[in-house]
């Protein structure tokens, strides 16, 4: 199961890029959508909404199960990925990469899990 | 503490995903779901179905104890044949949905639903008590194996060696598979042709081995539960705990045609069906549902009327790996269960208008 280093993590097992100054990239880590199974429906939060940290802004929906996407930041939706709309299987396929799911501009750095401490979460479950 | 199939180390070398079913860790999926699916349509799919109980009544009056017990004219079934019927309780509530197979005059297996094993196993010695008949579970010692899709005759024919041909629907024969025996049955719940194999437990692993290296070629892959549900879902096949329980009958789930007034001799649940049958209630009925776009209506979710009266609940859905679109399986009144009656389902606080259709959905390529 890939965790990469570079990215912070959440209990709810979405995965966080703070490379951009300011800027987060959000998605869903591979733990997860490995446990979802095949993803057929993605719903992201509009360009422009606010979301808070811990709360549902979107849904992932496997044939299986539907699972709240909740946001990892506090801050404002400033891009979201179509291709990932258009093509809900990327989230499978490339979770860290092309199945990316939102960025927010966020005002301080969230608080996140390190690679070391999500991996022992995961283990946990 | 799960029991484990008895082709458990098969699947983690093929690394399955494992889901507790009724106290079973069963694969859910070796990969994708969706792939798995679609290799069954139009190739074929391998399943351990190990977690199926399996109870054999043998001795002479082993006919007349099935049909006291259950509620189809089991008597009637010539050897080698299987009937899909149901037991029911006193109220004509639904204990299971069974498919039982006449292995000779005076010996039958029944095969029952993982959740409803052991009551079904208690049901059966009860009703079979005053007849000379002998009840054995086998449910832990026997293993099932699911051979589905259109390339299934192709491979399953060679490694067992049976004539197909003669192997009509909803029959089985004994047959050998790597030097073992084998009930080999043409059964299943994926709407497919396809086969079942009951095996010891201790030969699974190797009967599943030659069906896999026979299948290869002809683009067999595992499939794991998750599948198995949106097959039989595009099926129209009920399911025991969604379409199916024991508070409803089989005229509920517009499986009436299932229950033999006309054979001989009293059956548990005779007079509450008898009446059901005749209720001129307005009562409710299985429906097939279709939707549009890419969110399916799940179990559980709420079925209104185009004035938003509640009508209804979803039994089953899911977005058709085939079709492309959420189909459903939902109970409604008599009232609008006409095809084309159109209908909403709460999609967790979205109203989706749906269709009523026939079922099934999906009907295999004749």
């Amino acid at each position: 199961m890939s965790i990469p280093e570079n990215l912070g993590y959440t209990e709810e097992h979405e995965w966080v890029d703070l490379a951009d100054s300011g800027v987060a990239t959000v998605g869903i880590t591979e733990f997860a959508a490995k446990n979802l199974g095949d993803v057929v429906f993605v719903q992201l939060p509009e360009v422009g909404a606010k979301i808070t940290r811990g709360e549902p802004c979107g849904e992932v929906e496997s044939v299986k199960a539907v699972s709240e996407l909740y946001s990892p930041v506090d801050g404002e939706v400033v891009e979201i990925n179509e291709a990932v709309i258009d093509s809900p299987e990327l989230v499978n396929t490339d979770p860290y990469g092309d199945g990316w799911m939102f960025r927010a501009r966020v005002a301080e750095e969230p608080d996140l899990l390190d690679a070391a401490a999500y991996d022992a979460l995961t283990k946990e479950s | 503490m799960s029991t484990l199939s008895p082709l458990h180390a098969v699947h983690e070398a093929l690394g399955a995903s494992f889901t507790d079913f009724a106290g079973w860790a069963m694969p859910l999926r070796y990969g994708s779901e969706l792939a798995e699916h679609k290799a069954v349509r139009t190739a074929a799919g391998i399943f351990d179905l190990s977690h199926m109980g399996e109870i054999e009544l043998t001795g002479p009056e082993a006919a007349q104890a099935l049909d006291y017990a259950l509620v189809g004219n089991l008597s009637a079934v010539k050897p080698g044949r299987a009937r899909y019927t149901m037991i029911c309780d006193e109220d004509g509530g639904v204990l299971d949905d069974l498919v039982v197979y006449r292995l000779a005059d005076d010996r039958f297996m029944v095969v029952a639903n993982a959740s409803n094993a052991a009551t079904v196993a208690t049901a059966l010695r009860e009703r079979a008590a005053g007849f000379s008949v002998e009840v054995d579970d086998q449910s832990a010692s026997v293993a099932l194996i699911a051979v589905q899709g259109p390339a299934s005759p192709a491979i399953v024919g060679p490694v067992t060696g049976a004539d197909l041909v003669s192997l009509a629907y909803y029959a089985a024969v004994p047959a050998r598979v790597a030097g073992h025996e084998v009930l080999l049955a043409r059964t299943g719940y994926t709407g497919e042709d396809g086969f079942e194999l009951y095996v010891e437990g201790a030969n699974a692993a190797e009967v599943w081995q030659a069906l896999a290296d026979a299948g290869a070629e002809h683009g067999l892959v595992p499939a794991g539960l998750a599948c198995r549900d949106t097959l039989r879902l595009e099926a129209g096949m009920p399911l025991y705990g969604n379409e199916l329980g024991v508070e409803l009958t089989p005229f509920d789930a517009g499986l009436g045609r299932v229950v033999k007034f006309d054979k001989p001799g009293d059956f548990v649940g005779r007079a509450a069906l008898e009446r059901r049958r005749d209720a001129d209630v307005d009562s409710r009925v299985l429906v097939g549902l279709v939707g549009s776009g890419r969110r399916a209506p799940r179990h559980g979710y709420a079925v209104a009327d185009s004035d938003g009266n509640r009508v209804g609940t979803v039994t089953s859905g899911a977005l058709s790996p085939t079709l492309g679109h959420p189909i459903a399986m939902a109970y409604v009144p008599v009232s609008v269960s006409e095809p084309g009656t159109a209908l909403t389902v709460d999609i967790r606080g979205t109203v989706a208008p749906v269709e009523v259709v026939k079922l099934p959905f999906y009907k295999r390529p004749a």
